[in-house]
């Protein structure tokens, strides 16, 4: 019986202190050091994945590429030829210079200080949203890709909020000129699997595109509860079971669209093309 | 000897398998059990992780200060771990962002210090290491088993492939809501181990 076997027959005494000691100094230096220069080592590694995987979904959501198979990383790198990304100020939405879009995270900004504001002090209508969503950092500088590629122009928007159980973090693509939605994406969740996690599901993603994106100066598309569209021009059903993480989509997008968002960069890009 | 390996290789499988009779590691086995592709990633892992701990642990049982045996355990543990998530990141990306936080926990999975201290302090390495990969062949079992039922009923696939077609992409079948959520794989090990003691009654405890 390879179970009932203990050390209990070996005494604890049989090491002196010095022993013991030296012994536990030797195993952290080994396991420190194999930990720290296998990380080191995949380092570099794990990042292009990381950036690789943003690429992916920036294609996705953009239509660039359609499908479940992922394109190949020379394929992305042929692809973002057309994509040009820049940092815009949110309050303003004046491009700014001299950040590397590519670098810079703007989560990750927010909750530096400095890099970010409080949501409680947005102004009412982007703070209730912000509430909902349970954001309560919003960054002073946002990242956006403008995809040039003929016939497929847009715009992709980085989105963020929580839903259920986790932050959802995402891709908005938007077709100004049209003033319509591109597509949606989430490329990190951890809603539950099958009920929240449909965020993912493509047919309800389907739902997306075409939709109207203002309506005057505020946003207008939005999530409701399942079974509940009235206008489908501008109304995403929700997820049935879901309904948490589907109105926090509708939440999310509304604070990203408005003016607390990317609203001013928005307007700036409208009345340069008129 | 010939047949003490042949127990040392079976016995985890069915009479002493870690999950359905010592009930071990069942943390995990609810967690990322709702595919059959998380689950078979989490099997690499944790095999990974027990032949080596047992390996390691085994070759310097003697050296190893009874008195900070379970720190020393937990340390060696907690190293391969950690390889096993960073490897994971950096070649399999698209998995290591499902299982999220559950490789970490496998530092938490009772098998690992379970075999390590029962086993692995007592035994040469050869021995620990054929110890450590057939309990975690008994977990593996048992994880691809549950899987295989959750995807199946929950979401109508295997490995993302469809096999049975869900209403919501406009088939027939309609999938079963309880098998993404954990208790869903309390249910199924359940049945396992009714299956289990109906096959060789003589797991059951006496009455």
């Amino acid at each position: 019986m390879c179970g009932q076997i203990s050390v209990a027959g070996r005494d604890a005494l049989d090491f002196s202190n010095r022993y013991i000691l030296g012994f536990s100094l030797a195993l952290c230096l080994v396991c420190s050091t194999a930990v720290s220069a296998l990380a080191v080592g995949l380092k570099e590694r794990q990042e292009a994945n990381r950036v690789l995987d943003m690429k992916v979904n920036i294609l996705k959501v953009a239509r660039l590429v359609e499908g479940e198979n992922a394109p190949t990383a020379e394929e992305v790198e042929a692809f973002f030829k057309d994509i040009e990304a820049s940092v815009v100020d949110r309050e303003s939405g004046a491009t700014l210079d001299g950040i590397d879009p590519w670098t810079f995270a703007p989560l990750k900004e927010a909750r530096k200080p400095g890099g970010g504001v409080d949501a409680s002090e947005l102004p009412e209508i982007s703070r209730t949203l912000a509430k909902r969503i349970a954001l309560k950092r919003i960054p002073r500088a946002l990242v956006v890709y403008r995809v040039n590629k003929p016939g497929k122009e847009c715009l992709v928007l980085p989105i963020w909020g929580n839903g259920l159980w986790s932050l959802l973090e995402g891709f908005l693509a938007v077709n100004l000129d049209e003033n319509r939605v591109v597509g949606i994406t989430f490329f990190a969740h951890k809603e539950t699997a099958g009920l929240g996690g449909e965020v993912d599901n493509p047919t309800w993603k389907a739902q997306w595109p075409g939709k109207t994106l203002f309506d005057g100066d505020s946003p207008a598309v939005t999530v409701v509860k399942k079974g509940a569209v009235r206008d489908s021009g501008h109304q995403v059903d929700g997820i049935a079971g879901a309904t948490i993480t589907s109105l926090a989509v509708g939440n999310a997008v509304q604070l990203w669209l408005g003016d607390s968002g990317y609203g001013p960069f928005l307007d700036i890009l409208q009345e340069e093309s008129r | 000897m010939k047949r003490a390996t042949r127990e040392l290789l079976l016995d985890p499988l069915h009479l002493q398998n870690p999950i359905t009779l010592q009930v071990l590691g069942i943390c995990s086995a609810l967690a990322i059990t709702n595919k059959l592709e998380t689950s078979l990633v989490m099997c690499g892992a944790l095999t990974f992780v027990l032949v080596c701990s047992n390996t390691i642990i085994s070759c310097l049982r003697n050296l190893i200060p009874g008195s900070i045996r379970i720190i020393t355990q937990l340390a060696i543990i907690a190293t391969l771990v950690i390889i096993a998530d960073q490897i994971l990141l950096a070649f399999f990306y698209d998995l290591a962002k499902e299982l999220t936080v559950f490789v970490g926990l496998i530092i938490t999975n009772c098998i690992v210090m379970g075999r390590a201290e029962a086993f692995a302090m007592a035994n040469p390495p050869g021995r620990s290491a054929l110890d450590g990969l057939s309990n975690a062949m008994g977990y593996n079992l048992i994880l691809v088993g549950v899987g295989f039922f959750r995807e199946l009923l929950g979401a109508g696939k295997l490995l993302g492939f469809s096999v049975l077609k869900t209403v919501s992409e406009g088939g027939w079948y309609e999938p079963n809501g309880l098998m993404v959520l954990a208790p869903a794989a309390f249910l199924i090990i359940g049945l396992f181990i009714w299956v289990q003691r109906w096959l060789s009654p003589e797991m059951n405890e006496e009455s």
